[in-house]
């Protein structure tokens, strides 16, 4: 069974919200990254989310642009970013990394090297923000042969005819976009979440996680009421630039120091 | 089958598919809130693109507010000077606003209104397609605001303030290289967020699909005026077409309604910046590989990770790292040749042409019309090339002076 599957299928059995970190490779700096993804599975995150570094991040807000800008500074690639999550395999074999991302840079890789090198690598899932189910098509096919899954996004927008296209080749989770915007927009909105996960639900079996606004523990309790697990990525990506010039610990400690409040929100709404 | 049959074998007008794809280009790559919104425009366009009420609408804009048909000129005493082929000049520079920009702005502005949005945003280069822009907005009663790179908000200070005072807002986009492309991305985050009550009007052939064939559409009144004007001054259609290519929507304008004419050869002229050799260009076509960008696949300028690389143009215009879809597709196929002229062959040509001919061309045509000249002296003084002189080039005076040493 994939690392995904079986551990939302583990967190569904206990009653517990799944926590999904994102945090960009390479940012603020090289040696940070890897620190970083075992403090925050110490904290208890339950999915990592790496982001890959894109000159041209369109969805993304200026929070999470600048981490890619500071990422791309110090040379990170599609590349370097599977080299982490294979070094991050060597003493972790339990906690899914999805690598999340722009479609460019696994493009100009190769579908087929890239599923191979990602499925080497020990990467579960891939999130690919501009690779819409209509274009997925072959990609998907080759992540498929390797047993990676493909996360789709659903957005606010997403009418029930595309949801269902989506779910329809979408594997692993759902990531529902919680508002129109940009990733660390300021305009959550947690009732229309809560309609829009209810109407989500009744089409799909998959579980679905909910991401952007996700600010802190009360925003992350209120959206975890109703999802599978809440995604927490700006404030992240924030406190690491703001701590750009210190050791890969204390990188590490800013970012695990916001994530146990929200773990400790979530780990409320147990059942 | 030889060449030529072949390319007579496609229906250029089945293009794009269904999908949006001219081949393996174009698409629609854009995070999931938009796609709707793309599917909603897609049906809308599909709707009215044949209604003869909005067809006519669109013409009597252009007729009375843009002031189309705009002169085909016969350029004689250059053409004497190059000692070659005949130059005729496609004198979009002569539209409303000073640029073929309007063209697509005065159909996508009616495209807004029948959508019933409130609000449209734009991304600009040059700032031609902000001032075209604005310009509607302003005559539709819109709220218009424009996104443009830093480093182009400053070298195209006159067309900022031409924005101004025709009501939009304009925003310099400090990210990135600060030009055109994340102007797009700007725009882009923009319309994700406020994508209710806003209409994205998209400057070039580029974008996610419907952009790039609703662009084009817009834009083909350049090229079906030129192919009649040229069939009624010289009484044969023309031996060759040249238009600069940035993101390349003058250039499918005029070349469009010529795909089937065999016999017309079909130049697009990239940027060659300081030479295609150097790397410091916005040539995609002459010097890069497919990729995904903006919303499409397409010829991009980009290192070995994929990593979308900063480019060079003296034309704010043309320096963008993509090209439209269709292009990339007509490259492949053999349908167009994309060539480069580099950044002091078009300042020459600049020069020559406001001093042959009294005519002062956009630094973004004067790419096209360098080509031209070298093309010309290779064809006999009976054989006829149509230019796109895309743009005026008042927009562009700081930047020559500024090469010349000349505080103005």
């Amino acid at each position: 069974m994939n690392r995904i599957e079986s551990c939302l299928n583990q967190a569904r059995q206990d009653g517990r919200k799944a926590l999904v970190a994102y945090i960009v490779n390479g940012d603020p700096v090289p040696e940070a990254t890897l620190t970083t993804m075992h403090a925050m599975v110490e904290t208890g995150v339950d999915i990592i989310e790496l982001g890959v570094p894109f000159s041209d991040p369109m969805a993304e807000g200026p929070v999470i642009a600048l981490g890619h800008e500071r990422a791309l500074a110090n040379k990170t690639s599609l590349k370097s970013t599977m080299a982490v999550v294979k070094e991050f395999r060597q003493t972790n074999n339990h906690t899914p990394v999805v690598l999340m991302g722009y479609a460019n840079p696994v493009e100009r890789m190769g579908y087929q090297t890239f599923a191979q090198n990602a499925g080497d690598a020990g990467v579960d899932g891939l999130l690919t923000v501009d690779l819409p189910a209509e274009e997925a098509g072959p990609l998907n096919q080759e992540l498929k042969k390797v047993g990676i899954e493909n996360i789709f996004l659903l957005a606010p927008t997403t009418t029930p005819e595309r949801a269902d296209t989506i779910m329809g080749v979408a594997s692993g989770f759902l990531y529902y976009v919680s508002l129109k915007g940009v990733t660390g927009a300021g305009h959550l909105d947690v009732t229309s979440v809560e309609e829009k996960l209810a109407a989500w639900r009744g089409r799909t079996e998959l579980p679905i996680c909910v991401g952007f606004g996700i600010k802190d523990a009360d925003t992350a309790k209120a959206i975890a009421r109703t999802a599978d697990g809440a995604v927490v990525g700006s404030v992240l990506v924030d406190a690491m630039g703001k701590a750009a010039d210190q050791s890969a610990e204390d990188i590490a400690k800013a970012v695990c120091d916001l994530l146990q409040p929200i773990r400790a929100g979530l780990d409320e709404l147990k059942d | 089958m030889s060449e030529v049959e072949k390319q007579a074998a496609v229906d250029y007008s089945q293009f794009p598919d269904s999908r949006g794809h001219f081949g393996p280009y174009g698409g629609k790559f854009v995070s999931e809130t938009l796609m709707p919104a793309l599917e909603e425009l897609e049906q809308m366009y599909t709707r009215l693109k044949d209604d003869p009420a909005f067809q006519a609408e669109f013409d009597k804009d252009l007729a009375h507010y843009v002031g189309r048909p705009s002169p085909l000129y016969h350029a004689e005493r250059w053409s004497e000077q190059l000692g070659g082929a005949q130059i005729y000049l496609k004198r979009e520079d002569l539209n409303h606003t000073g640029a073929h920009k309007v063209n697509n702005t005065i159909g996508q502005a009616l495209l807004a209104k029948y959508s019933g949005k409130s609000r449209i945003i734009a991304e600009t280069g040059a700032g031609q397609h902000g001032v075209a822009s604005a310009t509607v907005a302003a005559r539709l009663g819109l709220k218009c605001e424009v996104y443009m790179g830093a480093e182009d908000v400053q070298r195209q200070a006159l067309n900022v303030y031409r924005m101004k005072l025709l009501g939009a807002e304009v925003h310099a986009v400090e990210s990135g290289s600060r030009t055109l492309k994340d102007a797009m991305n700007e725009a882009m985050r923009d319309w994700v967020t406020n994508v209710d009550d806003t209409f994205y009007i998209i400057g070039t052939v580029a974008g996610p699909h419907p952009y790039p064939q609703l662009v084009r559409d817009f834009q083909c009144v350049i090229g079906r005026e030129a192919r009649q004007q040229c069939l009624d001054m010289t009484g044969r259609l023309p031996d060759a077409l040249v238009a600069c290519v940035g993101g390349g929507s003058n250039a499918i304008g005029l070349f469009h309604p010529f795909l089937s004419d065999d016999s017309v050869r079909i130049y697009g002229v990239e940027a060659g910046g300081y030479g295609v050799e150097t790397g410091q260009h916005a040539a995609p076509l002459n010097d890069g590989i497919p990729g995904v960008l903006h919303g499409n696949r397409t010829y991009l300028m980009e290192d070995e990770d994929g990593q979308i690389i900063e480019t060079h143009s003296v034309s704010a215009g043309l320096d963008y790292p993509g090209v439209g879809p269709e292009h990339s597709w007509l490259k492949d196929i053999g349908r167009a040749e994309y060539v480069a002229i580099n950044d002091d062959e078009a300042m020459d040509a600049f020069r020559t042409l406001t001093r042959v001919e009294g005519i002062m061309p956009a630094l973004e045509s004067s790419h096209a019309l360098a080509y031209a000249a070298k093309l010309a002296k290779t064809m006999s003084k009976d054989e006829t090339i149509v230019v796109n002189l895309s743009g005026r080039g008042d927009k562009d005076i700081l930047t020559v002076a500024a090469i010349d040493g000349i505080e103005v």
